[in-house]
């Protein structure tokens, strides 16, 4: 392939970044089209993890299928998880008992911030610093522990069932996020002095990788890359779930619309999950967490959508029921496949450098985009 | 008591009443290489071993501690793998450029050993013009290093190559710029009269706020002529993968990781000599008994303590900042780090003119 | 003003550089802020929840208290467990049906609980069990129950 495209009509040099690629994350293919160091076009390829989750989800029931959505976007996979059981749960007309719901917005936003821990440090490392991806790790080893402890697994938790969840949470767990948030609240600034106050690292996000606000919408791009632009498009604000109604917490929105827009709204983020959680954490109701549900699940005829605010942007989850005890069809909308459709425009004109910035704050998790 | 220069000195005599002169010379010439090449390994184990330690306290892990006591013999193990390893050229290659780069990278740093001051009187090669030619040869590694990037046929190492052929003959300015400034103040290109010239002082004490700021720029320049971070864009590996040495395996690989951290001792040890007085103990004024006790440290310790302190420093820096972009490196330079070492230039020999450094 | 914009730019950056340094100069000097733990040597503490295998419990007896019912199987979402069942006469001269083998495919397991969450009767439970490597994959079909064993008394 190299010797076929090596250069185009006009002497531009023609580059694969990936499969395998350190800054890639994962097994993301970009032809770069490279004028000496400046970008001019970038052109994703896609498919290299393709698991057709979404086929292999019409074969599973509704119980089972939720599973194999943790493999998506393997950072936020509670999240994911959260939206199966949302559709699912809007189908049958459950009521959660008051006690799963606010269990799962505190695994929600405990993700988000795990989430963005592991950004941090990826970007830092995407940007030449390798120290942060260990300091990031160090508080992100807290979240994983808890998460052990109540989910009985570290990244693929699959704690949540349709009508709640799984099991109850474990007798130690407010202890423990009490213990992280104490932790992360008093290191959260060396985030500030290692990486956000740097000068080469300021120097190296601020104004590359521009979105504007209508192109931000034009690409659909949501989630902390919307957010970054200026686009209001908050899941939990606009189409709240679950308790969210009810919970004192700010839309992080930046203007600015380049790299480090995007920088300042994650971080923003996980302060205000650090908000929410402490609104929570001493407030778990008592009661079941679990609805009664039947053995065999069935949903009615007809369609279901569901979306919640993965720690990448909206996730919306599109069920087309016949009947039956597996979904007819099912489709999920990823937030990583739109915010990559807009990586080409944010690089163009800028250098490989530039590309490397853009895309690490684009927070791409490859088998989201591929699922 | 036993110091380099004394058994330096009955070595040579031995030789030469036994041998006589002609032969003579020629045994301390192969022995002299074949010190350099075991300082050479043995530097690049230890440095790398003590970069693995550098990085891995900074990133609260612990860092190689399994192969040898405290994981002393990991990187040995790490070259033993190298060795073994087949050192592949790639079919598209230009086959000789491709296998010669390695060679020329390391020749180059092993060049610029010659007129390094180890200890009191010890030095290969006394040159009278010894601090240009540093600077002279050590910027030929440049050839290899672009010979390496063009050769690989790979358009990540071409990348490379060419980032770092930018880099260097723009960091070369303003570490001449600096090195200049102490040349101006002592008076000499001579190493020897330089280090003789900071008997009662290093010329970082005594050249005053200029000398720091000369000191500083110095640093920057090595860490970037050395192609380290926040200045490793030749290879920046989330960029360009491993950049000029990407298609290099096996021992080819390791020349040029050992060039590496050969030059930033070369670098340090350049900047341990102009700025920190070489071996030259630390005194202070008319403290006889203070300067009595420093003099009594070997003066081969001061030379290795100062140099691992400047490398320490470079690791330090490397295990903290972000990498910088192409056109903020040539930014950096052009635009600060050269007009401040020319204004500070000009202040130094005025300093110089008016005598305030003695 | 251009020279004193310049100044504070320069100020500025070393400014910024130097709190990095100082915050990894403070890891580099204290030790004990080291996270590494040394694995083989330390073993992890897992919670008890943790889902490294699915395992079946026998009692001193060597019995256990699956009954064959295919609850797990049926759960499953990867085909992970086959159960094999026979007739078995018990005293009285009743039949009944009773596990011959419990196939547990652990390469095809993604631990997702579903199977335990199935069981009405406890058979199953997830086991802490992490290190799972093997030479040779055959030896990842397990056969949970164990040779001999037997229902135990009650369990329906």
């Amino acid at each position: 392939m190299l010797e076929e495209i090596g250069t185009n009509d006009q002497g531009d040099m023609i580059i694969n970044i990936g499969p395998q690629h350190p800054s890639t994350h994962g097994v993301l293919h970009l032809v770069i089209t490279l004028n000496g160091e400046t970008v001019k076009k970038v052109e994703p390829h896609l498919g290299y993890i393709h698991r057709s989750i979404e086929k292999m989800c019409e074969s599973l029931n509704y119980r089972q299928f939720i599973y194999v959505t943790s493999r998506m976007d393997y950072l936020s996979s509670h999240i994911n998880n959260h939206a199966c059981a949302l559709c699912v749960e809007q189908g049958l007309q459950l009521e959660i008992p008051s006690r799963a719901q606010v269990i799962r917005v505190l695994l929600d936003e405990l993700t988000r911030i795990a989430s963005h821990q592991l950004w941090w440090g990826a970007l830092a490392m995407d940007l030449g610093a390798f120290t942060p991806f260990f300091y990031a790790f160090r508080e992100r080893e807290m979240i994983n522990e808890i998460m052990e402890e109540t989910c009985g697994a570290r990244l693929t938790m699959n704690y949540i069932v349709p009508g709640g969840l799984m099991m109850d949470v474990h007798p130690d767990f407010q202890r423990k996020v009490k213990a992280f948030l104490v932790q992360f609240r008093s290191k959260i600034h060396e985030y500030d002095e290692l990486v956000t106050g740097n000068v080469i690292f300021q120097s190296r996000t601020k104004g590359v990788g521009i979105l504007s606000k209508e192109d931000a919408i034009s690409y659909g791009c949501t989630g902390p890359t919307g957010r970054g632009s200026g686009v209001s498009c908050d899941i939990r604000k606009l189409y709240p779930y679950e308790i969210y109604q009810q919970l004192q917490f700010d839309e992080v929105l930046e203007q600015g619309g380049d790299s480090f827009a995007r920088y300042k709204v994650r971080i923003g983020e996980m302060i205000q999950s650090m908000n929410i959680i402490e609104q929570l954490i001493d407030n778990i109701p008592e009661g079941d967490f679990q609805a009664k549900t039947k053995a065999v699940l069935k949903l009615p005829k007809g369609d279901f959508y569901s979306r919640v605010e993965t720690a990448r942007g909206e996730l919306g989850v599109y069920i087309i029921s016949e009947g039956g005890t597996t979904p007819y069809r099912i489709k999920f909308r990823s937030p990583g496949f739109s915010n990559l459709s807009a990586l080409d425009h944010m690089s163009r004109g800028g250098k490989i450098g530039d590309l490397m910035a853009t895309m690490g704050t684009l927070d791409l998790v490859i088998p989201d985009i591929d699922r | 008591m036993i110091s380099l220069e004394s058994l330096n000195r009955a070595l040579q005599h031995w030789l030469q009443s036994t041998l006589g002169d002609p032969w003579a010379y020629l045994v301390m010439c192969v022995l002299v290489g074949l010190a350099a090449i075991t300082l050479f390994a043995v530097l690049g184990l230890a440095l790398v071993y003590m970069e693995r330690k550098v990085a891995a306290l900074m990133q609260i892990r612990m860092g190689p501690n399994r192969v040898g006591p405290k994981g002393i013999f990991q990187t040995s193990a790490d070259t033993l793998k190298l060795v073994m390893k087949e050192g592949l050229t790639p079919d598209g290659a230009d086959k000789f450029l491709f296998n010669f780069a390695p060679f020329l990278v390391m020749i180059a740093a092993m060049l610029v050993l010659a007129p390094i001051a180890f200890a009191r009187n010890f030095q290969i090669w006394d040159l009278n013009i010894g601090v240009l030619y540093v600077a002279a040869v050590s910027s030929i590694a440049v050839i290899g290093i672009l010979m390496a990037g063009w050769s690989s046929n790979n358009k990540y190492s071409l990348l490379g190559a060419m980032r770092s052929a930018a880099q260097i003959v723009s960091y070369e300015l303003s570490a001449g710029l600096a090195i200049l400034s102490i040349v101006v103040l002592a008076g000499s290109l001579r190493i020897s009269d330089i280090i003789a010239s900071q008997a009662d002082g290093w010329w970082i004490i005594k050249g005053h706020v200029p000398a720091l700021i000369a000191f500083v720029i110095f640093l920057i320049a090595v860490t970037a002529e050395t192609n380290r971070a926040p200045f490793d864009l030749a290879e920046a590996e989330s960029e360009l993968t491993a950049g000029f040495h990407t298609e290099y395996s096996g021992m080819k690989f390791a020349l040029f990781f050992l060039a590496e951290y050969i030059n930033i001792f070369i670098g340090c040890a350049i900047g341990a000599t102009l700025f920190f007085g070489g071996w030259m103990p630390f005194h202070i004024g008319h403290w006889e008994a203070f300067n009595r006790v420093m003099d009594y440290i070997p003066s081969s310790l001061w030379f290795l303590g100062k140099t691992l302190f400047l490398i320490f420093l470079i690791m330090w820096f490397r295990w903290t900042f972000p990498r910088l972009r192409v056109d903020q490196l040539l930014n950096l330079e052009w635009k600060y780090l050269l007009p401040i070492s020319m204004i500070n230039l000009l202040f130094i020999t005025l300093m110089a003119i008016l005598g305030w450094h003695l | 003003m251009f020279l004193t914009d310049y100044i504070k730019t320069v100020y500025g950056t070393l400014g910024s550089l130097l709190k990095g340094m100082r915050l990894t100069g403070y890891y580099f000097t204290h030790k004990k802020e080291i996270i590494t733990q040394q694995y083989p040597e330390v073993r992890p503490v897992l919670a008890e929840r943790f889902k490294g295998e699915v395992v079946m419990p026998h009692n001193e007896n060597n019995e256990h208290r699956c009954t064959g019912c295919t609850a797990c199987e049926l759960a499953c979402p990867n085909g992970t467990i086959k159960i094999v069942t026979k007739t078995e006469v018990n005293a009285e001269g009743k039949k009944k049906k009773a596990i011959d083998t419990f196939v547990y495919r652990l390469e095809l397991c993604t631990m997702c609980n579903l199977c335990v969450q199935a069981c009405p009767s406890d058979a199953i439970i997830m086991a802490n069990n992490f290190e799972h490597s093997v030479y040779d994959r055959r030896q990842f079909t397990k056969v949970l129950n164990l040779p001999g064993s037997k229902i135990m008394e009650g369990v329906e």
